[in-house]
């Protein structure tokens, strides 16, 4: 019995340019109890078909033919309902709405008003459908967050969304959404904005609600980990047409149409062989030639070290306390960080948010000062300490190094074109004439895959995936030496992502960069760096080649983000038991010789020849060898 | 809490001394004092009598001293002719236009000040509020464009002379005299409710004419806060509960665009006091507004120079009663120490 049945749905977007059809002809169903996955990329559609679910379509969209029957005892009059017909904003539509179908977004941030707390929102669903005065809801969302597993039910009714970090909010959503227990629960994206270990727990969560309220979930996702690990069935979307659709267990060993075999193809995975590369959907050439190859600058030769962080410590003050005392707090961002980045290879800085990866990065770029220790920079004439360079030196320096950021949407300023962007590091550092500009900014599109001709239009007329090229392009201007990726693909679809990474690495090996490449996805980091650095609460425990790590984790809290990671895989599903992740990064509860308390410095430790691992418990060497063995 | 207002009240202090300070500088810069020039008026008219008289004058205020010195008698951190007598005794000067202490020249135009710019708060306010959600909640609608079209009226006309109309024609179809807050024949009788009356009517044309511009400025700014909070998820979240319409809005977006109005606050109060000096001027209000264009005309410096200073005391007082009404209504703000970050 299925408890959503959705026939011949077409939906149109009236725009400005006219009629786009954002929907064509979509069916399936969801079967009770049972969790269907709907994949696709951005922009095909997904988003759409689940506002029209829950009857939120935005006010220029029409929906102009099918049905999406919603069949529950749970209705008033038992009988089966089309949502298409109902008023959007009618009494019958807002009973179904919260009550029947409830939803979860992908930002847990953003969906939970900032001025109430927790229990007034997540209450107020109870209050509008169960007829119950708020003394009752108070009890039900206490029950619910219970049932979400919130370390402290009772507390955290009366928490506000900013008190709680993304993990918890995205458990609020999800209790918001339960607590009438509705037949059906959409969640968009849940997991996408959350870090892999939170991640899993949220997946577990899910599976788990899921078998106690017998409920049919259906997850939008564009993340193949996800749906191995949650869905029974899949439906791929593509462009507003279903492509495929089938149980999980058929598509993922016989995928039949070609776009979900590209799709399959352009995730990376942990058992891809060395050298194997990615395929994405669109995949672009770069074109390397001109003033990219033949101006060269005096440098350090490939393999000798290039940058070499010595004990670098940085604190924030975070000055929050509110009306009483307002006592500055110190916040120990990065703890004694050494890293050292040789020419020409790339290191991956893994780690959860609020890790201080991005730190890390920014303090090399000198955007930020450090307070203990050094960088050092070999520009060729031996290394120099980053924050004494002056003048000239530092002018150098930062043509030296560039940064490629995180979101390719905030990043371009919109009322610059193209051209305008790519020409100002050379306004700023003074280099050419307008010709040779001119010639250099069109050499720097080739080079990432873009048609020349689309210098003049504004960041706004391009897709995630060419904004990003562009901030790629923008990074490669100077002709850098050193550059510092900050999530540079977590903003972006999978077969964007894989066309990224892949022009990334076409463009070290023929440009001879180095990367510094910062991402809280394991798998992204295997695929493009040559070692990994794992950083936790401000410090690196593990560093090694990228194979060592990945295959022999010697760290407690490695091997905590390793399990973490929701392969594409039916065989190899999460171990939800296993999972703890609050135990995994909490310094103090590693086992020995791995703990680590405030007092501890992080010593990293040569557990195995190239590949250390952050270790007090051994640093003094007095640990004799067959102990080192039993704690490995 | 206590502790903290305690300190925003301290820190009050050194940064009245600095505005007392560049008042005095500011009002100071132009050449002489009010009663040399009378000298020098006197001089040129070839009168000599009264001359002795304005000299005991400029001993009696300190005028005679150097600049410093005359700044330190004003506030009262320097012995003058009468010993420590100066604004934080209590003293708040003498105005030679009006031969009278300061006090007595703007206290009785004080409570006529803030009636008149409450009302004008408050119509502002009344006005702007339904027609500024209205914009919002129907955007591009017939009815949004219509108040666009008259906002921008309203922000584009001349305050005086939008007065001048309207005094025009309240005179012609109600009858109501031309200019003052009351018919004259009420002017310095005791408060009667036929003086009630008429004053209020009296206050409804320099209300309209004063709140007109603030009117169409807070309903364009309502509207832009309240389209921003309109798009954003926890809305969608709202209405994926299944709450009506329109408590939805008013229980999450309308509160979160309310923070720039509480944050407001703070420069509405000093306005209750300077808000409609060119109105009162135009439309014959007797407010503080004309007093202190005149006194500062004329040079009559310790009068303009404590209106300024009081105008400033608001602001301040403002700002502290808009940053603790947004920790109440904020809870990011409040507990923001409690934040895991």
């Amino acid at each position: 019995m299925n408890v959503l049945t959705i026939d011949g749905l077409t939906v149109d977007f009236k725009t400005g340019e006219g009629t786009t059809r954002a929907v064509e002809g979509v069916s399936f169903s969801v079967p009770r109890n049972r969790t269907v996955a709907l994949v696709g990329e951005s922009g095909s559609g997904k988003t759409v078909i689940s506002q029209t679910i829950m009857g939120l379509l935005p006010a220029n969209a029409r929906i102009v033919s099918g049905s999406v029957m919603l069949s529950d005892p749970g209705l008033a009059g038992g009988k089966p309902v089309d949502i298409v017909s109902l008023d959007p904003s009618g009494p019958k539509m807002r009973a179904i709405r919260g009550d029947r179908i409830a939803i979860i977004f992908q930002e847990p941030m953003t969906s939970l008003s900032p001025l109430h707390t927790i229990g007034d929102q997540i209450g107020e669903a109870a209050e509008l459908h169960r007829k119950v005065d708020s003394a009752q809801a108070r009890e039900l969302t206490r029950e619910m967050l219970r049932l979400v597993r919130f370390p402290d039910p009772a507390r955290a009714l009366d928490a506000y969304p900013f008190e709680l970090s993304g993990g918890l909010r995205q458990r609020a959503m999800i209790a918001m959404a339960l607590i009438c227990h509705p037949a059906l629960l959409i969640a968009d994206e849940p997991t996408t904005a959350l870090d892999v270990t939170i991640q899993a727990e949220i997946l577990k969560l899910i599976k788990d609600v899921q078998q106690e309220l017998q409920m049919s979930v259906l997850v939008i996702t564009h993340d193949f980990g996800v749906v191995a690990n949650l869905a029974d069935d899949v439906v791929v979307i593509y462009h507003g047409r279903i492509m495929e659709s089938g149980s999980a267990r058929q598509l993922f060993a016989d995928p039949q149409h070609d776009y979900l075999k590209a799709l399959l193809n352009a995730v990376p995975r942990f058992t891809m062989n060395a050298g194997e590369r990615l395929v994405p959907i669109r995949p672009i050439e770069p074109h390397a030639g001109g003033f990219l190859v033949k101006e060269r600058r005096k440098a350090v030769e490939t393999g000798k070290p290039l940058v070499r962080l010595e004990n670098v410590s940085k604190s924030f003050i975070t000055r929050k306390g509110g009306l009483l005392g307002a006592r500055p707090r110190e916040f120990l961002a990065l703890d004694d960080i050494n890293l050292t980045i040789n020419r020409g290879e790339c290191v991956g800085l893994v780690g959860e948010s609020g890790s201080g990866k991005t730190t890390t990065a920014k303090a090399i770029l000198r955007a930020i000062s450090i307070d203990r220790g050094r960088i050092l920079y070999d520009c060729g004439d031996g290394p120099i300490d980053v924050a004494a360079m002056r003048g000239e030196v530092l002018k150098d320096y930062r043509r030296r190094v560039q940064l490629i950021f995180q979101d390719p949407f905030s990043s371009l300023n919109p009322r610059m074109t193209v051209n305008d962007i790519l020409v100002e590091p050379y306004i700023i550092h003074r280099i050419g004439t307008a010709e040779e500009r001119a010639e250099r900014v069109r050499e720097l599109m080739r080079l990432v895959g873009l048609d020349p001709r689309f210098l003049r239009r504004y960041p706004h007329s391009f897709s995630g995936g060419q904004r990003q090229r562009i901030g790629i392009a923008r990074a490669l201007a100077l002709n850098p030496e050193l550059i510092l990726c900050d999530e540079p693909t977590s903003a972006l679809d999978v077969s964007v992502q894989a066309q990224i990474l892949n022009l990334l690495k076409d463009l070290k090996s023929e440009l001879g960069l180095t990367y510094l490449f910062v991402s809280h996805n394991l798998a992204v980091v295997n695929y493009i760096s040559d070692r990994i650095a794992v950083m936790c609460r401000g410090r690196i425990v593990e560093v090694g080649p990228t194979k060592e790590v990945v295959s022999d984790p010697l760290h407690p809290y490695t091997q905590a983000l390793l399990a973490a990671v929701p392969e594409p895989d039916l065989d190899a599903r999460l171990d939800f038991e296993a999972l703890d992740a609050r135990k995994a990064s909490e310094p103090a509860l590693w086992p020995e010789p791995f703990r680590l308390t405030d007092d501890d410095a992080p010593t990293l430790v040569e557990l195995r020849p190239g590949h250390f691992a952050c270790a007090p418990g051994l640093a003094d060497g007095a640990m004799p060898a067959a102990l080192m063995e039993a704690a490995l | 809490m206590i502790f903290y207002i305690l300190r925003r009240l301290l820190g009050m202090v050194p940064t009245l001394l600095v505005i007392s300070f560049l008042t005095f500088f500011i009002i100071e810069l132009p050449a002489g004092d009010y009663i040399s020039n009378q000298i020098a008026a006197l001089k040129a008219t070839g009168e000599s009598s009264s001359i002795a008289k304005l000299e005991f004058l400029r001993k009696e205020f300190a005028l005679d001293r150097p600049f410093l010195e005359r700044y330190l008698v004003w506030v009262g951190l320097w012995p003058g002719p009468h010993g420590f007598d100066g604004l934080i005794q209590g003293n708040w000067g003498w105005s030679f236009e009006y031969d009278k202490p300061v006090a007595e020249v703007v206290g009785p135009t004080m409570p006529l000040t803030i009636v008149l710019n409450a009302a004008t708060i408050l119509f502002v306010y009344v006005v702007a509020f339904p027609i500024g959600i209205y914009s919002a909640t129907r955007q591009y609608s017939w009815g949004d464009y219509g108040f666009t079209f008259l906002g921008y009226i309203g922000l584009a006309t001349p305050n005086f002379l939008l007065g001048l109309i309207l005094l025009y024609f309240s005179n012609r179809w109600f009858g109501l005299s031309i200019g003052g807050l009351m018919d004259p024949q009420y002017i310095g009788k005791p408060w009667s409710m036929g003086k009630m009356m008429s004053v209020l009517g009296h206050l409804i044309v320099p209300t309209i004419v004063i709140g007109t511009a603030g009117t169409a400025a807070m309903i364009r700014r309502l509207r832009a806060n309240l389209l921003d909070e309109l798009h954003r998820q926890y809305v969608t979240t709202a209405r994926a509960k299944g709450m009506r319409e329109a408590h939805l809005l008013v229980k999450y977006p309308l509160r979160m665009a309310l923070n720039p109005f509480i944050a407001d606050i703070g420069n509405l109060i000093p306005s209750l006091v300077s808000g409609s000096v060119i109105v009162s001027v135009v439309l014959n209000l007797p407010t503080v507004g004309p007093v202190l264009l005149t006194a500062l005309q004329s040079q009559d410096q310790f009068l303009s120079g404590f209106i300024l200073l009081f105008v400033a005391l608001l602001t301040l007082f403002g700002m502290l009663i808009s940053d603790l009404l947004l920790a109440v209504l904020d809870p990011r703000i409040r507990l923001g120490g409690r934040a895991v970050s």
